[in-house]
């Protein structure tokens, strides 16, 4: 870039010049250089974004609440298990069968994974949904932005073939997996998915799955 | 056979479309930047669909670094009439009986970034000059349940600014029960909308390709 100025060796005399005199523009190219590199490394160019997540009011008075029925045909559990796994089991586990627990299937966050658990089992919702965006984009449903969401969230309200996933975290997930589980939801057009505190003796069945627990030896023992 | 004659002379290359250019560049970027902040420690957040952009005003920050520490950012954005970095502070203090003096007010106001300091050491935090030097006391804000500085900073900074909404960022190897406990404290303080944040991800699915 820069330029190497040779001075010229005939004699002394100096013609005076007749075009502009030129003006070295190298320094200024090289402090711009630098200023661009520096606005370059500081900018934060995308900005950040934010997913909500709403979660149920703590009850705080000591009156026992009846837990809101639910269907268990619907009900699909998540855990998210150590080493980025997901391990789901459908329908419900009493505690009193802790001797005898149902296994809980292994799955990853990949396409074929998760997402095709939840898309399966979720088919007819998340067709109506495409559907929709689908007839918006060709134009032939006209509306705003703004009412598309809430036409989706209408869907989402009125469907009653999904399922209802209950989303729980074993110690060892990560807040990673937290956030792609909700993503998978958001992805899956999934209606409802609370986030629950997960149970002991589904610690356990993680446990029994991932082969970290002596539990898994003393039902054999019995 | 003639020989070609290379010019002595280096050639003159003309740099004011070069200059011209840059000048364009430089102003675009003087004008829309917003300069990074500085993390008491690197967070990389994990990334989701969510095209929502980050608010910009009347947030608190949770920051969960890897190693399951907690820092703390309110931000009023530009808007900086209401002052509600100082009012939380002397709350604070005046829970702990530690006198702020107007100085140290100023220096939490203008500091641009998390902090994760007990209370207990905020005076020498915000007497240190360097940054090298207060990032000695980021040692994370206490969260046990004998101490629960984090409950009392969202406890004050509600009653300051009722319309302040909590953002949540997380690393992604985060381990996930600090999160849970900090989302409990946030509960038993009654905040349950929470803004995760995250970097955008384009996915795309295939409804046919699945139904296969």
């Amino acid at each position: 870039m820069a330029e190497i100025i040779q001075e010229e060796k005939a004699g002394g005399k100096k013609k005076a010049k007749k075009h502009a005199p030129h003006i070295d523009m190298t320094p200024m190219v090289d402090l711009m250089c630098l200023l661009i590199t520096f606005f370059m490394l500081t900018t934060a160019f995308a900005k950040a974004k934010v997913m909500e997540i709403n979660l149920p009011e703590k009850i705080k008075d000591d009156k026992p609440q009846e837990a809101p029925r639910i269907q268990a045909s619907r009900t699909l559990n998540i855990i998210l298990g150590p080493n980025d796994k997901i391990y789901w089991y459908p329908g419900v586990v009493k505690p009193e069968e802790y001797n005898n627990l149902p296994p809980v299937q292994e799955v990853d966050f990949s396409v074929t994974g998760i997402r095709q658990l939840l898309l399966e089992r979720n088919r007819s919702l998340a067709k109506k949904i495409d559907d929709f965006k689908q007839q918006v984009l060709e134009g032939k449903i006209k509306i705003s932005q703004d009412s598309v969401v809430k036409a989706i969230a209408q869907l989402k309200k009125i469907d009653d073939t999904g399922p209802i996933v209950l989303i729980k975290a074993y110690k060892k997930a990560n807040y990673g997996n937290f956030v792609d589980i909700l993503d998978e939801m958001n992805i899956c057009g999934i209606a409802r998915y609370p986030f629950v505190p997960i149970a002991w003796y589904e610690e356990k069945m993680v446990e029994i799955a991932t082969g970290t627990s002596p539990a898994a030896v003393v039902p054999a023992k019995n | 056979m003639p020989k070609i004659k290379l010019p002595t002379k280096s050639p003159h290359i003309d740099m004011t479309p070069m200059v011209d250019l840059f000048s364009v560049v430089l102003t675009f970027l003087m004008l829309t930047t917003t300069m990074r902040q500085q993390e008491p420690a690197p967070v990389d957040t994990p990334f989701s669909i969510s095209e929502k952009p980050t608010p910009d005003y009347n947030t608190i920050t949770l920051l969960l670094s890897k190693d399951d520490k907690v820092f703390l950012n309110f931000d009023n954005g530009p808007d900086t009439i209401l002052k509600f970095r100082p009012k939380i502070l002397a709350e604070m203090g005046k829970r702990y009986n530690i006198e702020f003096t107007p100085e140290e007010l100023r220096q939490f106001e203008k500091y641009p970034s998390s902090m994760g300091v007990p209370i207990l050491k905020m005076k020498e935090f915000l007497a240190a000059k360097d940054v090298k030097e207060k990032l000695a006391f980021q040692v994370g804000i206490p969260i046990d349940s004998t101490d629960n500085q984090l409950a009392l900073w969202i406890l004050f900074a509600r009653q300051v600014n009722p319309a302040i909404t909590a953002c949540i960022k997380g690393d992604s190897k985060t381990g996930f029960p600090i999160v849970q406990k900090v989302l409990d404290i946030m509960q038993e303080k009654n905040v349950n909308k929470f803004n995760l944040i995250t970097s955008l991800e384009a996915v795309k699915i295939n409804l046919e390709e699945i139904q296969k």
